[in-house]
């Protein structure tokens, strides 16, 4: 047979405590040799334990129930240890999710390719050195010689990501699992890095699966798709045509709600003409002092305004200084330059005290709604909280408040009794947000607010936003690195590169006609790009 | 959660929704806790001796203090469970009444640091800089001396008996105390949601009692029940050597101690009170070991 992976009819459960959870139910695809395929769906779909169970590594919680498993040839799905560590590294290499973590901060990078390159070839490969080298080369790592003895904290989450991409290669596989690889990267740096795999995978001939919930990703990479549903394939087939004609309504659902294909709600205009601004930065900068009396510039001349009932997108990719201006706008850090106003009122140096006030009308929604809750407060306490410091409301009151607020976020007001570990990510920020409306804000500010959501529920929580700002009036001020989902909310943006204004408009201007090539850079970057222009 | 079912349905609860009560949150958390064999023994165990101490007389109707010559140095029967010492006094008894004084001691020792050390970690943690580096010098010191040889010169700087005892095992152990609360403090409060509670309008104070202190618990809680054993064994070694309890008093320690002139003749006397007393380290190391994987 000449497939490189044939997977038929595979069934895969977790037991644990006395639980059985069928995680893949009776999946079967195959792969070419030099093919990409890509495996799609939300979490919980059962794509990641496909891959685990290509590599041979599934928890010992999990059991294979039935199926066929076979990779080059030999079936796997009972494998001994023994002969799935013999596929591993030669036969298969996998490229981790998180770079921050996947890397050993103890060894130089030269070292840790250089460990399976030593499994590769045995414990006297002469050739190590200059095949770290070459490696990093490929990977596209300027100067190899340096980064090889430099250690991963020295490097960025882009060179980390190419370093694992090294240590994949390394063992000379002849597949390649990439498991969410740019998840956690900006745009920009998402789309070189999957170029240079894509370009990498080519020339050598290697086969390519990747496992992404990003739409956008999979339709610009991968010849075939396999889009996964609670365990079961749902579609597959050619990348193009599942996805201009998808027969499932599931993936019409998710095309319909990835934020980078076509049908993108456009947000409510607003008319601002006569209104006075709610929050105006005047050429505001930051400056950090750095050991050795340098000093790091994070905003330089930032002027803008958000009127009521408006959203302002900040734009930029990681260390643009976006989260710095959030900040300055919350009184969290002083700006070094320039004035900031909230409603009129001066804040630039404003103390915890005097700025108190001022929180009724302003409040944060945070990036990562698995943090921003505390596990031990019940829903109701979290939403509540606002209320309680400021002592609005007591009693009775406070709980008809509560359901008011869940009802706002549309979450049944039963679930007032849970503790956040009880709930989804999108639930989670769901009640993040009714938390920030608690005190009835003005102004909202959304730092990154769907980036750690799966794809459908991200478009769920911007509806939801965009029908509070309908509903209530509320303006927001949005920082993001995703055109998409500004595109859907913004009516003003701003975008920023390195601390400094790169160009700022109406957002249909900037985003449809934008005169900066930096602008265009990142909108080029926007996965599902191809598909669109196609 | 699937695309579909976007619209989430609103529940039409008949009675409109109120706040659960924190009992019954607790009743729903001990649940599982109470499924696990080895947890339910210890738990026995460890309650059976703090009952113990607080009315021996539940337990044996004995006087721990009644000489029986006659009756000297009986192995273990049904008459006297863990048989009798060289004045003939039954030591299930003795065992049972110096559980008071040992678990005092140990308690008393273990508040203390707790108390101490929750105090200074929390000041350290989240005044942070000079405060910070001030106390943790300072701990770092009581941390290099060995615990027992603190206590020794506490003891005796500070006089024999059960307390002076206590609090000289106590203050050696406040320095884990304070720098697990330290670690714990310094974790929770860069975390989102205490700076979502301060922008919420929260002060200091109730964000530090509210959403710092409850977190930071946890470790905290698991290090006391650890270290409640880790007590019970340094005042029994302390008596052993003869600073603790005065002799007619029973106290875990010096039962052991008496004993070891008859280990050949008759070592239960020092063999069964040692073997209580393991058994009630083994069931607190036990517990704490349950609270801190039910907490990952």
């Amino acid at each position: 047979m000449s497939h490189l992976i044939d997977v038929q009819d595979l069934r895969v459960s977790y037991h644990s405590g006395g639980r059985v959870t069928e995680a893949v139910r009776g999946v079967s695809f195959h792969l070419q040799p030099g093919e990409t395929l890509a495996i799609v769906g939300e979490s919980g779909s059962g794509k990641t334990t496909v891959a685990s169970a290509l590599l041979g590594l599934l928890p010992t919680t999990a059991r294979i129930d039935g199926g066929r498993l076979a990779v080059a040839g030999q079936d796997i799905s009972h494998a001994s240890e023994r002969s799935k560590q013999r596929l591993r590294g030669r036969v298969v290499g996998l490229v981790p999710q998180d770079p921050m973590v996947s890397l050993n901060p103890t060894l130089s990078i030269g070292k840790q390719i250089g460990e399976s390159l030593l499994l590769r070839h045995g414990k006297r490969y002469p050739g190590l050195d200059a095949d770290v080298l070459e490696l990093l080369e490929q990977v596209g790592i300027d100067n190899p010689a340096l980064r090889a003895g430099q250690y991963p904290h020295e490097l960025s989450g882009g060179m980390r990501q190419r370093v694992l991409i090294a240590i994949a290669l390394a063992g000379e596989p002849q597949l390649i699992i990439a498991d969410e690889p740019t998840s956690a990267l900006d745009v920009t740096v998402q789309k070189r890095i999957l170029d240079h795999l894509e370009q990498l995978v080519r020339a050598r001939g290697i086969a390519l699966v990747i496992i992404t919930h990003d739409l956008g990703v999979a339709a610009d990479r991968a010849d075939r798709v396999l889009v996964m549903r609670q365990g079961e394939v749902v579609e597959s087939g050619i990348a193009r045509e599942v996805f201009s004609a998808p027969s499932h309504a599931y993936t019409r659902d998710l095309l319909a709600a990835a934020p980078a294909f076509g049908a993108t709600p456009k947000p409510v205009p607003v008319e601002t003409r006569g209104a006075a601004p709610l929050l105006e930065f005047d050429a505001v900068g930051k400056r950090f002092a750095l050991p050795r009396g340098q000093h790091f510039q994070a905003l330089q001349d930032l002027s803008l305004a958000v009127y009521p009932g408006q959203t302002l997108a900040i734009v930029g990719e990681s260390g643009s200084g976006k989260s710095t201006s959030l900040r300055i706008a919350l009184g969290l850090e002083q700006p070094s330059s320039g004035r900031v106003r909230f409603a009129g009122q001066e804040i630039g140096g404003l103390g915890w005290k005097q700025f108190r006030p001022l929180r009724q009308r302003m409040q944060l929604v945070q990036q990562n709604p698995f943090a921003a809750l505390d596990p031990r407060f019940s829903v109701y306490q979290s939403v509540v909280e606002p209320l309680v410091s400021f002592g609005l409301l007591k009693g009775r009151e406070l709980e008809q408040a509560a359901r008011q607020l869940m009802e706002q976020v549309q979450l049944p007001a039963s679930y007032l009794d849970r503790l956040p570990r009880e709930l989804s990510g999108g639930q989670r920020q769901r009640v993040a947000i009714a938390r920030a409306l608690a005190l009835k804000p003005d102004l909202l500010l959304l730092d990154e607010p769907v980036s750690a959501l799966d794809v459908s529920v991200q478009a769920q929580i911007l509806d939801l936003l965009r029908e509070l700002q309908a509903e209530l009036g509320v303006a927001y001020v949005l920082v993001s690195h995703d055109l998409a989902v500004v595109a859907s909310l913004a009516h003003q943006v701003v975008v920023l590169k390195q601390g400094q204004v790169v160009e700022q408009g109406e957002a249909r201007q900037v985003l449809e006609q934008p005169r900066e090539r930096y602008t265009r850079e990142l909108l080029e970057a926007v996965p599902g790009r191809r598909l669109a222009v196609a | 959660m699937t695309v579909l079912q976007r619209l989430i349905p609103v529940a039409g609860d008949a009675a409109p929704w109120r706040p659960r009560r924190r009992l019954q949150r607790l009743f729903d958390q001990a649940g599982p806790l109470l499924r696990r064999p080895g947890f339910v023994v210890a738990l026995i165990l460890v309650l059976f001796t703090l009952v113990a101490a607080l009315a021996p007389w539940l337990f044996t109707q004995v006087d721990p203090y009644a000489t029986q010559p006659s009756a000297k140095l009986l192995p273990p029967s049904a008459l006297h469970w863990f048989g009798t010492d060289e004045l003939g006094r039954d030591l299930y008894t003795r065992v049972l009444y110096g559980a008071r004084l040992s678990v005092e001691a140990a308690l008393l020792a273990v508040g203390l640091a707790l108390l101490s050390g929750l105090g200074l970690g929390i000041v350290s943690g989240f005044i942070g800089g000079r405060v910070d580096a001030v106390i943790m010098r300072i701990v770092d010191v009581l941390l290099a001396l060995p615990g027992l040889l603190l206590a020794l010169a506490i003891v005796t700087a500070i006089g024999f008996g059960t307390i002076p005892v206590a609090i000289a095992v106590g203050v050696g152990i406040i320095p884990g105390f304070a720098r697990t609360t330290r670690a714990e403090v310094l974790r929770i409060k860069t975390l989102p949601y205490v700076e979502a509670a301060r922008l919420g309008g929260a002060s200091w104070t109730s964000t530090l009692l509210r959403h710092v202190l409850p977190n930071a618990w946890g470790p905290v809680a698991v290090l006391a029940t650890l270290d409640i054993g880790a007590a019970i064994l340094a005042t029994a070694g302390l008596s052993f050597l003869g600073f603790g309890a005065e002799p007619p008093a029973a106290e875990w320690g010096t039962l052991i101690a008496n004993g070891r002139h008859f280990l050949i003749t008759a070592p239960w006397v020092s063999l069964l009170p040692g073997l209580f007393l393991v058994l009630v380290v083994f069931s607190l190391n036990h517990i704490a070991r349950t609270f801190e994987e039910i907490q990952r």
